[in-house]
C-alpha cells in the first residue's frame, strides 16, 4: 500500500499537454477519414447517378449505348462485355507471365541481377497509362492489323496487351512478397530433405504462397478494369458486343472519359455516366476486398 | 509418373531457362518503349521546345505552359495529400497497430487504391468542380489527386515506419517520453528518408495521370500561365492525349516529342525515388 499511492499520485501528476492531445486527436481523426472518404465517393457517385437505375432508358442487361439517339438507350451489358473483354485476355496474359517472372527474379536470379530487374518492373508501373496509350496506338495497333489482316488494329486484343503489361509490376511484386513471406525454415527443411531448388519452389513455395499470388493476381486484374487512358485509345470504342477479342470494344472505363466532357450537369446521360461510375466502384470494391481476405490468410496462421 | 524419369537436376536447369526467357518477355517491352520514344523524340527536343507556348492549335510551338501546369498540379496533390498520409500512417503503425479500427481502416485504404481512376474524375467532378463549385481548377483537380494518391503516401510511410525497430521506441519509453514524443522525436527522424522517397513516389505517379484531371482541371488549349488556383492549366499527359487523338495532322516526332518529355519527368523522378531507397537500405545503422 505504502509504494502503490505515491505510484498513483504520479501517473496523476503526469498530464498531458494540451498540444499533444490536439496532436493525437488530429492523427486519429485523419485515419478514420479515409473510411469517410471511401463512403464519400460512393454517396457522391450515387446521388449524381440521380436514381438512373430506376429508369427505363438505363439497364444493366441491355445490348445498346447510344446516348444521342431519341429516345437514348443506355444499356450497360454491351460496356460490361467490352470491360470483360479486355481484362479477361489481358490477365490470362499478365498473370502467368507476371507469376513467372516473380518466381525467376525473386527465387532463381542471384541477387546481383535482382536490383536491375526489379527497377525494370518499377519502371514499368510508372511510365504514364497515356504514353502506353499512345505507343498502343502508333506501333502496335498498325502491327496487329497487318499480322491478323483485319480492318483496323485498335482491337479488344491490342488493349488487353498493352494492359496486360500494365499489370505486371503489381502482380510481380506481390507475388514476389508472398513468394518472400514464406518462412526460411521451410525452405531449409525441403532443401535438407534433398529437393533441389526447383522442388522446393513448385512443392513448397508455391503450394504455401497460394493465397498471396492470388490476392496478387486479383489487384492486377482490378487494375486492368480500372485502366483508362490506354483503353480509350487502343480499344477502338465501338459499342457493340464482341463476337471475338479481334475487335474492337468499347469499355466501362472509356466510355465515361470519352462521354463526360458531352454532357451537362443532371441530364439523363450524365447520371447514366455516374451510374457506370458506381458499376465500376463496386466491381473494384469486391475484387479489392476479396483480395485482402486472401493476404489476410498467411501461412502464420497455421502454424 | 514423368517426375521419376526426369533427372531433377536436368528439370530444374529447364524450369530456369524457361521461367529466364518469360521475365526477359515481361521486361524487354519496357527498355523497347524508353528506346524507341528517346530515339524518335529526341530530335525535336531542344530549348525552345521547352520553354514556349504552343501556337496554331497546339500544332506549332512548344509545351511550356503543359509543363508548368503538371508541376503545379503534382506540387498541389503533394500538399494535400502528405500531412494527411503521415498522419494516417502514424495512426496504424505507432497508435492502433491491431486495433479491428485500424483494420477498416487498412481495408478502406487498400479499396482507395484500387478505385478507378477515371472514378475518381468524375467523384472530383461531382463533389470539387460542381457541389463545391470550383469549376474546372486547379484546386479542384489537386484535391482529386490528391485523394487518388493518398494511398501511395500511406503505404509508404507505414513501411519507413515499421523498419524503424522496436527497441528504439522502448527505450524512449522507458526514459519516460510519452507516445507522441517518441514518435516525433525518435520514429519520425529515424524514417524520413523512407517517407520522402514514399513522397518523390507520389510525384511520379500524380504527374503522369490524365482520367482524374480529364474534367477537374485539365485545359485543352491554353497557351498561357495560370493567374490563380481557380483557373485551368494544361497538362503533360493530357497534352498528349489530345495531340494523339483530338487534333489531326500532328508531325509523329512532335508527339513522340511529348511523350518523351512526360516519360523523362516520370521517370527521372522515379529514379531518384529508387536511388534514395537503395542509400537508405546501405546506410541503415541498425
Amino acid at each position: 500500500m505504502k509504494n502503490t499511492k505515491p505510484n498513483k499520485n504520479k501517473a496523476e501528476d503526469f498530464k498531458q499537454p494540451l498540444s499533444e492531445k490536439i496532436t493525437e486527436f488530429c492523427i486519429r481523426l485523419a485515419a478514420w477519414l479515409c473510411i469517410f472518404f471511401i463512403g464519400c465517393i460512393l454517396y457522391f457517385l450515387v446521388k449524381e447517378s440521380g436514381g438512373v437505375f430506376f429508369k427505363d432508358i438505363f439497364t444493366l442487361t441491355g445490348k445498346y449505348w447510344r446516348p444521342i439517339s431519341d429516345p437514348p438507350d443506355y444499356g450497360v451489358w454491351v460496356l460490361l462485355a467490352g470491360s470483360l473483354a479486355v481484362t479477361l485476355t489481358a490477365s490470362v496474359i499478365a498473370v502467368p507471365l507476371g507469376i513467372c517472372a516473380a518466381i525467376f527474379i525473386g527465387e532463381l536470379l542471384p541477387q546481383k541481377f535482382r536490383e536491375f530487374l526489379k527497377v525494370m518492373v518499377e519502371f514499368l508501373a510508372a511510365i504514364p497509362s497515356v504514353v502506353i496509350g499512345f505507343l498502343g496506338m502508333i506501333i502496335l495497333a498498325p502491327y496487329i492489323k497487318e499480322t491478323f489482316d483485319l480492318k483496323t488494329g485498335l482491337t479488344a486484343f491490342s488493349a488487353a496487351i498493352m494492359l496486360a503489361w500494365m499489370a505486371m509490376p503489381t502482380i510481380v511484386s506481390l507475388t514476389e512478397d508472398a513468394l518472400r513471406s514464406v518462412p526460411d525454415t521451410l525452405r531449409d527443411g525441403a532443401l535438407a530433405l534433398g529437393a533441389t531448388k526447383w522442388q522446393m519452389i513448385t512443392r513448397v513455395l508455391l503450394p504455401t504462397a497460394k493465397p498471396g499470388i492470388l490476392a496478387a493476381s486479383m489487384l492486377g486484374i482490378g487494375r486492368v478494369i480500372g485502366e483508362t487512358m490506354a483503353v480509350l485509345m487502343i480499344s477502338g470504342n465501338s459499342a457493340r458486343i464482341p463476337k471475338g477479342i479481334m475487335e474492337p470494344v468499347r469499355t466501362l472505363t472509356a466510355t465515361i472519359a470519352a462521354e463526360m466532357g458531352e454532357t451537362v450537369k443532371g441530364d439523363d446521360h450524365y447520371q447514366a455516366l455516374f451510374g457506370l461510375g458506381v458499376v465500376l466502384f463496386i466491381i473494384t470494391l469486391l475484387i479489392n476486398t476479396a483480395a485482402d481476405r486472401f493476404i489476410n490468410k498467411k501461412y502464420t496462421e497455421e502454424s | 509418373m514423368s517426375f521419376r524419369k526426369q533427372n531433377p537436376i536436368n528439370q530444374q536447369k529447364r524450369a530456369t531457362f524457361g521461367l529466364g526467357l518469360i521475365t526477359a518477355i515481361v521486361v524487354i517491352p519496357v527498355l523497347l518503349i524508353l528506346g524507341v520514344v528517346f530515339v524518335k523524340g529526341i530530335s525535336v527536343i531542344d530549348w525552345n521546345f521547352l520553354t514556349t507556348e504552343p501556337t496554331n492549335g497546339l500544332r506549332d510551338g512548344g509545351v511550356f505552359p503543359a509543363i508548368v501546369g503538371t508541376l503545379i498540379l503534382v506540387v498541389g496533390a503533394v500538399a494535400w495529400s502528405v500531412p494527411f498520409g503521415i498522419a494516417t500512417a502514424i495512426y496504424l503503425v505507432e497508435y492502433s497497430p491491431r486495433s479491428r479500427a485500424a483494420n477498416w481502416i487498412r481495408l478502406a485504404i487498400l479499396n482507395l487504391a484500387g478505385v478507378p481512376s477515371v472514378v475518381y474524375g468524375l467523384f472530383g467532378l461531382g463533389v470539387f468542380v460542381i457541389a463545391l463549385k470550383f469549376g474546372a481548377s486547379i484546386l479542384a483537380g489537386t484535391l482529386t489527386l490528391a485523394l487518388m494518391n493518398l494511398p501511395v503516401i500511406v503505404t509508404s510511410t507505414a513501411e519507413a515506419l515499421k523498419a524503424v525497430p522496436d527497441r528504439f521506441r522502448e527505450a524512449s519509453l522507458a526514459l519516460g517520453a510519452s507516445k507522441w514524443q517518441t514518435t516525433r522525436h525518435v520514429v519520425l527522424p529515424n524514417s524520413i528518408q523512407g517517407i520522402l522517397t514514399g513522397i518523390i513516389l507520389e510525384i511520379s505517379r500524380a504527374g503522369g495521370e490524365t482520367a482524374p484531371i480529364l474534367f477537374t482541371v485539365a485545359a485543352f488549349y491554353l497557351p498561357r500561365l495560370p493567374q490563380s488556383i481557380f483557373d485551368q492549366v494544361m497538362a503533360l499527359p493530357m497534352h498528349l492525349f489530345a495531340i494523339s487523338t483530338q487534333v489531326p495532322n500532328i508531325g509523329l516526332d512532335v508527339r513522340y516529342a511529348v511523350a518523351l518529355t512526360l516519360l523523362f519527368l516520370v521517370l527521372g523522378v522515379n529514379g531518384i525515388a529508387i536511388f534514395m531507397r537503395a542509400k537508405i537500405r546501405k546506410n541503415r545503422i541498425w
